[in-house]
Parts: structure tokens; sequence; C-alpha cells
């Protein structure tokens, strides 16, 4: 939404009018419709939505999957990454890596720990053949897994572990930027917190930042410093992680915050009151006219169906995309 | 009001399992015991691989052909399950007991389309009149269920066939058949994993309404501790097989008492305070080697010896609360 | 096991132990179904045989030109297991030379085909959508859409007859089914996450080939060799018994089994030893097939 350009220490991540379609015999799904956000550098920043809300699609075209239908993606302050992962320079496949949600299917079942983790540092000219061992080992390590994980197969791993192992592989070509896509979602509470600790220890070890793409707002919570909101291809809100969650301002982020279930009385508090969830997310192949949020909406005004919102700026990093603030 | 609304529809007593695999054994349920009134709403918590799914297959009967129940009993309305024929464990599927897989694949037929699976439900449930009945009555019924569970475009979704609907879509079509078909007790092995959390909420908020109005019993089976503290009345803590705590939902999660459930609890990202909490170290111990001892005690970071020694018994805390733990000997 | 301790040589150790671990494993559910065992024992028998045909054999210079007259046409008995031939050739002997040759055309055509068809599957199937897909498997469709024995025939009566075109033929009408079989199973492994991972990562086509998608699909391409070991050989035999494979004097299986079937009804002991060998190696390689297939069942 809003895009800066210090002049010292240049973002990691410019993103301008970013836009993803995909053809569908439904028709034309406009998964990521003109977004613009900026990655500062060691933050970890959350970016948030149900499905069809275009942050996986966002978090794959970053990631060089497919490449933008429009706008631009500066790495660094100097790489383009409009272009597909095959044609970008070797050292910028090295520096971005992405862990995948699910970790059933993101090992290759018939390959061991070893050659799972080995293969970015022999492509990568990493280690030789001589140090492979020492240097998986090390890396096995760095996400607290002994040595012996080496010689097992996927399938003998608890989903924890495997995401472990993920990581481990994503961590082998020291990246400075990782895109976490669902990485904790399918993890029981326990594994999840172990991996989350993870992710914690090396992002300060390793100095590395996170895109983290989530729809759980209780991880989004507790590791990430900021947070976006998106709906269907646009973003609609983003804040600073405290204030997003002691001021939510959207209504769609009020509806999210009040449908999850809680643990606790003090957790209670935090959500909001007065907006119920309703309704279900519309197709993406025909999106409600200007805001995308209004068919659900309790607040919607006339205006709300004939024209996008614009950005407010409600306070220094907080901005709204809505109506009700103009 | 009778006083059989609220007479035991499930009890689990001493519940032995084990699974054959390769030439050595997994013993995975241990001595589980627990039980369910008419209408009363039971979570199952712990982390996976405990047991959970094992526990509910083993109530329909549905192990995979190498488990097998070992020791122990399921009553369910006072007659054994391991006793009953296949004829009569079929009645009680269809028209009894539902149940929500984790994996919606597992209850969804490829090569039917949607609607003949929802019929065939509708037409059991429906009993006599069900086969009386023609195609437009259960249409009608098929499409209020789909809606029911906010699915989009009902019609189409009738139409199609599973593998033509996203995870969500199959996932809430699963729900509505288990809805349909559970009279007296539903099953829910972590219902609404692939969901988007409002979508979410309006389902529990359906499953709540739908517990009230037929009084079902519900054991809900779940790693989201937010979800099971929001629709449980009561929670079993299950490790490794063996029941580790039971109590009243609310005095779980805000007071438990055996150090796997603190942990559990504690390992829960909240909204309201910040920092993650330290997971278990560890993992899950072999099933291969059952171990006399508490099965938690390699774990737990208040063990002593005396927990590698025994199983301890069950502790009666105050009102309804058990714990199983030498602690609180 | 501390970070101290840890050394190449001690990785290596137990890398080995663990891998053993796994045969074992492969070993145990091969031998759960006892047909199978059966199986590998069969096929093991004659493939021993085959080779050590010199040893095994009564009579091992009747396997090629000889000439006996005064024995010849003899039933079944104990000095001639088998039979005597209308040349006076020791049948069983024969029989079992002639299984050499059937290893021979087996092991000939598999690893002609097999190789180049599994390649060219997986590349089909990972270049999925695009010119080289359609290239490679409208050629396969090309061949398999012409009935296979009569392909075989055509192409065998085209060339000189002897063994190595009747292998020839064979082979070109094998190999398209193995790039379908390949290229269906990478087409549904193609876009699985942990491809992406590697192609992200920056492996080579070919490790992404041969390294992450092979592996996984060997077990089927395994099973499928072994049962079609049992069908080349009757492809074999049937090109032999019309005349377009092995000539006579050699002793394989499907010319002994056309030459003696002249001889029918009389001298039906010579006709029996032939065919038995063939119905014996099929059923050999079936039962072994069977057994492989159910160690990959599970995966």
């Amino acid at each position: 939404m809003s895009s800066e350009k210090a002049l010292d220490t240049p973002n990691i991540l410019d993103v301008s009018g970013l836009k993803k379609y995909f053809a569908t015999p439904q028709g034309i799904v406009r998964a990521v419709d003109d977004i613009s956000f900026t990655v500062h550098r060691g933050e970890t920043l959350a970016l948030v939505g149900e499905s069809g809300s275009g942050k996986t699609t966002t978090g794959h075209v970053i990631m060089g999957l497919y490449p933008p239908d429009g706008g631009k993606i500066i790495y660094k302050g100097k790489y383009d990454l409009s272009t597909p992962v095959r044609s970008r320079p070797l050292e910028i496949r090295r520096d971005i890596q992405i862990v995948f949600q699910d970790p059933g299917t993101s090992l290759n079942p018939k390959r061991t720990v070893k050659d799972i983790v080995s293969l970015p540092l022999r492509i990568h000219h990493i280690a030789d053949h001589g140090s492979i061992y020492e240097k998986v080992a090390e890396l096995l390590d760095y996400v607290g897994l002994g040595p012996e994980y080496m010689f097992k197969y996927p399938h003998e791993l608890g989903g924890g572990e495997k995401q472990l192992v993920a990581l481990a592989r994503a961590l082998a070509p020291r990246p400075s930027f990782m895109i976490l896509d669902e990485s904790t979602s399918a993890l029981d509470v326990s594994s999840q917190a172990k991996v989350l600790n993870t992710l914690l220890k090396i992002q300060r070890e390793l100095s590395l930042t996170y895109l983290l793409i989530t729809h759980d707002l209780g991880v989004v919570r507790n590791i990430s410093s900021r947070v976006m909101i998106m709906y269907l291809g646009k973003i609609y809100e983003e804040a600073p992680t405290e204030r997003f969650f002691s001021s939510p301002l959207h209504p769609y982020t009020q509806m999210l915050l009040s449908s999850i279930p809680t643990l606790s009385e003090e957790d209670e508090k935090v959500k909001p009151k007065g907006v119920e969830s309703v309704g279900e997310i519309p197709s993406a192949v025909n999106p409600p006219s200007g805001c995308r949020f209004h068919t659900r909406c309790p607040f919607a005004k006339p205006i709300c169906s004939q024209q996008e919102p614009p950005d407010v700026v409600v306070r220094d990093g907080h901005i709204v995309r809505c109506w009700l603030y103009e | 009001m009778s006083l059989r609304e609220n007479s035991l529809l499930l009890e689990v007593e001493n519940l032995y399992v084990r699974y054959r695999k390769y030439w050595y054994t997994l013993h995975v349920l241990n001595g589980v015991s627990m039980s369910l009134r008419r209408g009363e709403r039971v979570g199952l918590i712990g982390e996976s691989g405990s047991g959970k799914t094992t526990l509910l297959k083993s109530i329909l009967r549905i192990l995979p052909p190498n488990g097998e129940i070992v020791g122990g009993r399921i009553n369910y309305n006072g007659r054994e399950i391991t006793s009953l024929s296949e004829k009569e464990l079929s009645h009680i599927r269809r028209r009894e007991i539902g149940m929500i897989f984790q994996d919606p694949m597992a209850a969804l037929n490829p090569v039917f389309k949607v609607k003949d699976q929802l019929y065939d439900i509708l037409r059991y449930k429906l009993g006599e009149e069900g086969s009386k009945s023609g195609n437009r009555v259960l249409r009608d019924r098929a499409l209020e269920l789909l809606s029911d569970v906010k699915l989009p475009d009902p019609e189409r979704v009738l139409n199609s066939y599973p593998f033509q609907l996203s995870g969500g879509m199959r996932q809430r079509v699963m729900i509505a058949m288990a809805l349909a078909s559970a009279n007296s007790l539903l099953l829910a092995d972590e219902p609404t994993t692939n969901l988007d959390v409002t979508i979410q909420d309006q389902i529990l908020k359906l499953i709540h309404k739908l517990v009230i109005e037929k009084n079902l019993g519900i054991i809900l089976v779940s790693h989201a501790l937010g979800m099971v503290n929001r629709m449980t009345d009561r929670v079993y803590v299950l490790y490794a097989g063996d029941v580790m705590e039971a109590a009243n939902t609310s005095e779980i999660m805000n007071n438990p008492r055996h150090p796997y459930t603190q942990l559990l609890i504690s390992s829960t990202p909240r909204l309201s305070s910040v920092g993650v909490g330290e997971g278990i170290k560890g993992k899950l111990p072999d099933y291969r080697f059952p171990t006399p001892g508490c099965r938690f005690a390699p774990r737990c970071p208040y063990a002593m010896q005396k927990c590698f020694a025994a199983k301890p018994g069950v502790t009666r805390l105050n009102n309804n609360h058990l714990v199983a733990c030498y602690l609180y000997e | 096991m501390s970070g101290d301790q840890v050394s190449g040589i001690a990785f290596k150790d137990l890398e080995r132990s663990i891998r053993r671990e796994n045969w074992k494993r492969i070993w145990y559910r091969f031998k759960r179904s006892r047909l199978s065992i059966v199986g590998l024992s069969m096929v093991a028998t004659l493939l021993l045989a085959a080779i050590f045909a010199d040893f095994v054999a009564p009579y091992p210079h009747h396997a090629g030109l000889y000439i006996g007259f005064k024995d010849a046409y003899k039933p079944p008995s104990l000095e001639h297991l088998l039979g005597t031939d209308m040349y006076g050739r020791d049948v069983l002997s024969r029989v079992i030379f002639g299984l050499r040759y059937a290893f021979f055309l087996i092991s000939i055509v598999l690893s002609l085909v097999v190789p180049t068809g599994v390649m060219l599957g997986l590349i089909a199937g990972y270049y999925r959508g695009t010119w080289v897909e359609t290239v490679i498997i409208r050629l396969s469709d090309i061949f398999i859409s012409l009935p296979p024995l009569v392909l075989a025939l055509s192409i065998a009566s085209i060339l000189e007859p002897n063994v190595f075109n009747a292998m020839l033929a064979v082979s070109l009408m094998w190999w398209p089914w193995y790039v379908r079989l390949t290229h269906s199973m990478t087409v549904s492994l193609r876009n699985e996450p942990f491809v992406l991972a590697a192609e992200l990562q920056g492996a080579s086509v070919i490790h992404i080939l041969l390294r992450e998608l092979l592996p996984i699909e060997l077990g089927t391409i395994l099973t499928k060799v072994t049962l079609d070991a049992g069908w080349v050989i009757l492809i074999g035999a049937a090109i032999s018994f019309v005349g377009l494979g092995a000539q006579p004097p050699t002793p394989d299986l499907g010319t002994m089994v056309s030459e003696y079937s002249k001889y029918l009804p009389d001298y039906w002991w010579m006709t029996l030893g032939p065919a038995s060998g063939i119905v014996l190696m099929i059923l050999a390689f079936n039962l072994l097939g069977d057994g492989i297939r159910d160690v990959f069942a599970g995966e």
C-alpha cells in the first residue's frame, strides 16, 4: 500500500502494483489484484488471509513459481523479481528460500534426510563430497535435530520433524529472505511451538527476514512484527502487530478476529465484539465491485459497492482501506 | 424430560488396541477408559500419534486390517460393540453414530457424485418413508444440508464428483453427511482443519445447534485447543495410549494439573500475551516397547524415580477432575 | 551421539547399518506371501539351470546338431526323462539349453527396452504440455496401436530370421508400454511440492528425473519388468514358432515346439518338453512379479 525507499538500507522487498491472474474454465481468477507493500530487513511480516485471499499466490510469485501479470517486485533495491525462478541469477536463488505447508509432500519419500538437505549444498557447491556429512549435521543441529536423523526417511519422522528438515534444507544455501508458506499449519501444538521457536532463534542468529503467510492469527500474534490482511486479492489493512490486535479497524479484520476460538478469558477479551462472521467468501472470478468485502460487511454504505476505498493512514504504519475511516 | 435423556451413551472400559506391522507389534492404546452421556460434549486432546484417532475408529470398529482390539470393552447404549454382528454395526454406523474424518476422502467415494452419496445416507435416515419418498424429497433435504454447512452453490456441489471440489468443500460435504447420519453420537476428528476461520466459526455454531436439537453426544478430537475449549464440556487428555487427565473443560484450560496438559496448554500461542511456548521436548515413545512406568516420564520435567517404575493410579481431585500422576497421589 | 564424537567414518557405519535394516524390511514384505518365495525359487532354479546348462543337462552335446537315430523317438524313461526327439536327441537337455535362450531373450529385450522407455517416459512426463511430450507420446502411440504380435511378426519377416532379429522385433513392440507407464506416473508426481522444492533449489533436470522421480516410480517399473519377462518369452516363442526366430537346430523353446508339434499326437513327449519349459518360465516370473508387487504395494 505504501512503498518507501530508504537510502542506506534498502528494503528486502518492494512490491508495487502486483497482479496475478489465472485463467480457469469458470473465468479469470484475479488472485492478486494490484497490491503494494514493502518488507523491511530483519522483520517478520505476516500476510494473513483466508482461502481465495491471494496470500499464497503472492508468496509464489515472489518465489518465482510464475511471473506476475503486472507490477514490480524489487529485491534488495536492485534485483527485479518479475522473472520466473529458473531465469534468475544463482545468487538470488540462493538468497530467497521457501518452506511449504505440507510436510508430507514437501520431502521426497524415497530420499533420506541427508539427501534432501544436501541437495542445495551440492548444487551451490557449498560443500564437497568429503564434508557433506559434517555440513548436514551442522544444519540439522541448527534446527534442533540430532545427526542420527540424517539417515532417516521422511515417513519415519513426525510432522514437526519433517518441517524442521524442510527448514534445514531451506537454510542450507544461507539465504537472507525466507517465505514461510503456512509452515506450521499442519502441525500439532507441540511441534508447532518447536518449529516457531526454532524460526525465532535462527532469525536472530542468521539475520533472516521472514514473510509469514498464514491464516493462524495466534501464530501471527506471537512471532510477527507487522501484519497485512488480504481479502480476495487486495490488502485491506496493514499495521504493526500490537496495534493490529489491540485496535483492528477494518470490519473484515474484526470479523476474522472475532471468529477465533480462544483458550482463555484474557484471549476472549482481546477479540472485538459486535462483528459476527457471516456469509462465505465470494467467487474470485467475479469479485464484488468496489470494496470486495461489502457483501458481508455489517457497516456497508452505498459508496462501498461503487468505488474502491482509498488508503487511509490512521497512524504511523497503520493503514486501512475502508470508507468508514475516510 | 425423562432420565433417559442423559443416560450413559458410550462407555469405554480399559481398552487395549494394537497394530501389527512387519514383524513387530505397536501397542497403541493401553487401557483407555472414558465415558459419555447423551447430549454431552467431550473433547479428546493430545499430540499427533497419541492414539486419539485409533480410539474413535475402535468405537465404530473401523480399524484397519492390521489393527485389533485386544482388551477391554466398549459399551454403546448398553450393548457391547465388540460383540455386535456386522449387520448391527452397519445399522449403527448409518443411523446412529456419525463420524467426521480428518481426511474428507476417507468418507467420500471418488466414483460417485455427491448427490448419490448423500441420498444414500438420507434414505437410510428417513427409514421407511425414505424408500417411499421420491427423489424430490431427498433432493430438497440434501440441498438443505449442504447450505447448512455454508456451501456456496449447493446445486453445483450436489452434482459434482468429489475431485471437482476443493478440499474445504469436500470437508464440508463430509460434515453434512456425518451430521445427517448422526442421531445419538457424533465423532469428530479434526473436523475443521482445512476450513477458513470464518467458515469454521459458522460450522461450529451449526454443530452446536444440532447437538442441542438432537441431544447428540459428541467426541471432538483436535489439536486446536481453542476449539475444544469452545465446543466441549469435558476433556480427556490422551498421551501415548493412556489417559493422563480428565476434567471439565474450563478446569483443564485454566487449571491443568498433569504436566503434559500444562505443557500442551502453554505451547498454544495466545492472542493476549506474546511469546511462544517451549513445546514439549522429546517425542512420543516407541510403541513397540511398552514400558511399565508412566508413558510421559521420559519427557516430563517433574519426573521422579517411581514414575519410571510403575504407572500411577488415577487420583480424583475435587469435582470430576481426574489425574494420573504421582505428583498428586 | 554428541557432536564431538561425530565423524565421517562413524556416519558411514550408521548409514550401512540402517540400509541393512531397510533391506530386511523389504525381504520381510516379500516373503509374507508364500507364492512369491516359490516364484523366486523357480526363477532362481531355472536361471541356474540355464547358466550351468553344460553341467546340469544329462546330454549337453544333444543341444545342437546331433544325430543318433538308434535312440530316436524314445518315450520318457529313466535315461531320457523327457524322451528323445526325431534325431535321437535328449529332449530334457535341449529344453535346459532352451532356457538359456529364453533368459538371453529376456535380458537383451528388457535391457534395451526398459532404460529407453523409462527415460523417454520421464522426459515426456516432465515436459508435460510441451511439444516434447507430444512427440514422444505420439511416437509411442503409433507403435502401441498396432497389434503386438502382428507388429513383431511383420518386423521379423522383413528381416532375416534369426535370434537377434526376433529380439529386435519384440523390443520394438514392447518399448512404448514403458513410456506410457513412466509418463503417467511422472505426470502425477511432477507438480508435487518436493519436485518443486528441488527445482527451486536449482537442481538440473537430469537430477530431478533420475534422483527425485525415478526412485519413486521404480517399484512399479520393476514389477512390470518382472511380469513382462514371462510375456517376452511367450512372444518370443510365438515368433520362433512361425519360423521367424531362431532356426533349427538351435534349441530355442518356441522353435522346438514348432518342430516337434508336427509329431503330435504320437510322439507327444517331444512337444511336452519345450512347452512345459515355456509354461514354467512364465509361471515363475508371474509369481515373482506378484511378490515384487506386494513389496511395493504398501508404498
